[in-house]
């Protein structure tokens, strides 16, 4: 079932995506050898366009060439298939499950416009708007990570889980619209469990592999906001 | 597996709220179902849905679990011994019901809502060529994995089935509506027999609203919501 060869199993992406991230994550936690390929920034590839031709974004996983595209279906994916490698992603019990798909549909739905309408508002107003709706997602989440990780350092426990991934991706973007914009989004006073967690997380060996430079970051946010006024890296 | 009692609290005409109805009927589960007002929200759902507000919301003991997709995934989690499997087992079938029910929801809903909502002849015909297309890709997908059994989900109705099923009665009345063939056996024949296999189910029989109410209520929301001129 599961190929160990890194020919089975191939990865299309950008470094800067967070979506993209998330799937690097999965694999890496599950020990899974892959062949990442790399797309150009503003262009797509063929493989690209004949594996998602419904969406063409990325991250698309390409497994014995069968192509499993959108981000969270894919960590889904790597954890149903790679069921005896590494930790599991998703919790045992259909409560907990459903409480990590639940916040994850949040973060794509409410948190990650939020935080792109930091860099993507025309004016100062709107990006306050932007900052504010970010926090209050935050805010929410804080609550959820009280309730979800019953203690232990991650939503998923004591090892990196299915919402960890999905929200712990942005954190390279996140720190890259504090250091731009002068203001905290993890405030030690206002969202303390998430600052640990975001330690904890970015401190874990398979995912400071993946997730991209924060200096990277600013300096691609800055090409982008002079380029475009619309979407943020990929899907 | 947690015991405890169901209750569904929804809306008659929510799609979302139908194809929960569907799947607890699929499971041969028993629940309470609680008639929500969009307009007039109850406690309940307020209490157990504060972040977004809307149906359908599954109470089971003293959980409460939201958003449509993730409550048809924690059933057949939930119950997984009882009746037979809503998603499939195999995790790459399970990818591609979870990839197009996805779809169905970004894409399909949102284009045909938006030929009920279009104020201008120009921005409903883009809508209906929207959801034409939708409907094609669709098409190629039931042909993918259904390999040529009855349903999305093989010889018994699964995911997809009920995702895209639990529309039915909006799509057709959507047709009436508008004036536009939307369900067209000539573009997507496959998706065509699928859809009165899918009507003549005991599953959709019981849970799908009829098309007449449903036009009804889409006519008036689209004059005392949507601000749309009606055609006829």
């Amino acid at each position: 079932m599961a190929g160990s060869g890194t020919s089975d199993v191939k990865l299309l992406g950008a470094w800067a995506s967070p979506y993209v991230v998330r799937a690097r994550i999965a694999l890496n936690l599950k020990e899974v050898q892959y062949e990442f390929l790399e797309e150009q920034f503003g262009t797509k590839s063929e493989l690209l366009l004949k594996s998602n031709p419904i969406y063409k974004k990325i991250p698309v996983l390409i497994h014995d060439e069968k192509p499993v595209c959108e981000s969270m279906i894919i960590v889904q994916y790597i954890d149903d298939v790679w069921i005896n490698s590494g930790p599991a992603l998703m919790p045992a019990d259909a409560y907990d499950r459903a409480l990590q798909r639940f916040w994850t549909v949040y973060v794509d739905d409410k948190f990650v416009p939020s935080l792109f309408g930091i860099m993507r508002s025309p004016t100062e107003e709107a990006k306050a708007e932007a900052k504010e709706q970010a926090l209050a997602s935050l805010q929410l989440l804080e609550e959820a990570f009280g309730k979800i990780s019953k203690g232990k350092p991650f939503f998923g426990g004591d090892t990196i889980g299915y919402l960890d991934i999905a929200l712990g991706s942005f954190l390279g973007w996140m720190k890259a619209f504090e250091e731009m914009n002068g203001f905290k989004l993890l405030d030690d006073t206002k969202t303390p469990l998430l600052c640990a967690w975001a330690d904890n997380f970015c401190n874990n060996e398979v995912v400071g592999a993946v997730i991209p430079e924060t200096a990277k970051l600013v300096e691609l946010a800055k090409v982008m906001q002079a380029r475009y006024k619309s979407a943020p890296p990929a899907n | 597996m947690v015991e405890g009692e169901i209750k569904l609290l929804g809306t008659w005409p929510s799609p979302f709220a139908i194809r929960v109805k569907m799947v607890l009927q699929q499971k041969g589960l028993s629940y309470e179902y609680l008639e929500d007002d969009l307009l007039n929200k109850s406690e309940l759902l307020l209490k157990h849905n504060p972040i977004y507000k809307k149906v359908p919301v599954l109470i089971h003991g003293d959980r409460a679990i939201c958003e449509s997709l993730v409550i048809l995934q924690y059933i057949d989690e939930n119950w997984s011994k009882t009746g037979l499997h809503v998603l499939p087992v195999d995790p790459y079938e399970r990818a591609f019901a979870r990839f197009w029910a996805i779809y169905v929801d970004d894409k399909l809903v949102t284009s045909f809502i938006g030929i009920l909502k279009a104020t201008t002849e120009e921005a409903k015909a883009e809508k209906i060529a929207d959801t034409h297309a939708a409907l094609e890709l669709l098409e190629g997908a039931f042909k993918k994995c259904s390999a040529g059994k009855d349903f999305f989900g093989g010889d018994s109705i699964g995911y997809i089935d009920v995702t895209l099923g639990s529309c039915l009665a909006w799509i057709k009345a959507t047709e009436r509506i508008s004036g536009a063939k939307l369900l067209d056996e000539i573009k997507v024949p496959l998706l065509m027999e699928w859809v009165n296999r899918f009507l003549a189910t005991d599953c959709a029989k019981r849970t799908l609203p009829d098309v007449e109410r449903v036009e009804k209520y889409g006519r008036d929301l689209q004059v005392t919501r949507w601000n749309v001129v009606p055609a006829k």
